[in-house]
């Protein structure tokens, strides 16, 4: 006789043996045996490099990352299966850790760029970035910020998103600012695995059934006019691009539109307009009124609490 | 009821893990895919999000076939007295890893 194997209990698990990996039972909650990014990275400003300008062009890198990762959030308990739900919460975690580095280092290349709190404040400097900067002060393109919408909408943005955010990753990782170098080294192959899950998802719901089809192209029409921004230079992008610092973005659309021709020649989906017209507008706090909305869910906690210590 | 709560479920994969230090795969847990591939990463987001693994399996749970709880005794008490199947009467070299 037979029955399932998921009905034996498990008498062992892999997880026991990793209790003693480094003798350490405190990694449960913020982890021994995993690598710090910045390990043995020289955290001084390069002398030459304009801080306010490095701080404005982290802040742009980290809010993508932070806007996204809050929207990607919302999906936690709502994704169509459990095991979507997980992995989208494991993509938003990943940006989350992408954009705390960034303010981190906006707030360390330039205080200024950091909302004043009280001298005795406990909140760090790229909390307060995150939890206490108004709508027009975020510079995320607005990709990050436009609602969810169903699962098809949210694939599309991901994919394009993450299309885009590995191709300037790897620009950065030569940066002459070594900081902004070891995030995108260490980001590069977290959005690298987000692009793979985004562009799997699209070419399944593409190709799977009338329904999926009707609400993928649905989620094209969406998403995909806010594409060209994406490309569109701000006077900051451009500056530490030529200081050797930063990656004009208009640099990486024939990457882009390559890696996106790909997948949605696979999908049978019309590729977005990357060469349309158009102003860097959220690089310049230009926002749609669906950043307020999430911004005044994300930062509601914070500011009811600004003494609080997490 | 409507016709997603009819609708045929995946099916079920059990899941095997090595971690960092481990040597073999390890049962860790069961998921919902349509296909193995699916199942794979699914496995990765799932039972990998804390840095546990290096390597993962994923089968069908339909190709698994198992002993029964009813069958215990015939199947495992005979060893249960049998110490000298183990090798303890040997000195172990201390430069022989894995034991």
């Amino acid at each position: 006789m037979t029955h399932s194997p998921a009905a034996e209990p498990n008498e062992e698990s892999v997880y026991a043996g990793l209790v003693d990996v480094d003798g350490d039972a405190a990694q449960w909650a913020f982890g021994t045996g995993f690598d710090d990014p910045l390990a043995g990275v020289d955290t001084a400003v390069p002398a030459g490099v304009d801080r306010a300008d490095l701080a404005a062009y982290c802040l742009m890198l980290g809010d993508d990352a932070l806007v996204l990762a809050q929207r990607l959030a919302e999906w936690c308990s709502n994704a169509p299966e459990l095991e979507e739900d997980v992995a989208l919460s494991n993509i938003s975690l990943d940006l989350l850790g992408q954009g705390r580095l960034l303010l981190a280092r906006a707030a360390a290349a330039d205080p200024e760029s950091v909302p004043p709190l009280p001298p005795d404040s406990p909140v760090p400097a790229e909390d307060a970035l995150a939890f206490f900067r108004d709508t027009g002060g975020f510079r995320n393109a607005a990709l990050a910020e436009i609602p969810n919408g169903d699962f098809a909408q949210s694939t599309l943005r991901l994919l394009l998103f993450s299309v885009w955010r590995l191709a300037l990753l790897e620009e950065l990782r030569g940066s002459a600012d070594p900081v902004l170098a070891a995030v995108a080294g260490k980001g590069i192959a977290e959005v690298a695995y987000h692009r793979d899950y985004a562009a799997r998802w699209t070419v399944t719901l593409a190709q799977g059934t009338a329904e999926s089809r009707r609400r993928t192209e649905a989620a094209a029409e969406a998403v995909w006019p806010h594409a060209a921004e994406l490309f569109a230079v701000h006077p900051v992008e451009r500056r530490m691009a030529e200081a050797g610092v930063g990656v004009a973005p208009d640099a990486v659309r024939p990457a882009c539109a390559a890696v996106l021709d790909e997948v949605l020649r696979a999908a049978d989906l019309h590729r977005p307009d990357l060469d349309a017209a158009a102003t860097a507008r959220g690089r310049a706090g230009e926002h749609t009124p669906a950043l307020s909305e999430l911004l005044g869910d994300m930062q509601s906690l914070a500011r009811q609490h600004p003494r609080g210590t997490w | 009821m409507d016709a997603e709560a009819t609708a045929p479920e995946w099916p079920l994969y059990e899941v095997f893990v090595r971690s960092k230090r481990g040597l073999n795969h390890v049962h860790v847990g069961s998921l919902h895919a349509a296909d193995d591939e699916m199942a794979l990463h699914r496995a990765r987001d799932v039972y990998t999000r804390r840095n546990e693994g290096v390597s993962v399996w994923v089968v069908r749970s339909a190709l698994i076939t198992a002993s029964s709880p009813d069958e215990k005794d015939p199947m495992f008490s005979p060893s249960g007295d049998k110490v000298y199947r183990h090798p303890t009467f040997y000195t172990v070299p201390d430069d022989v890893p894995h034991m």
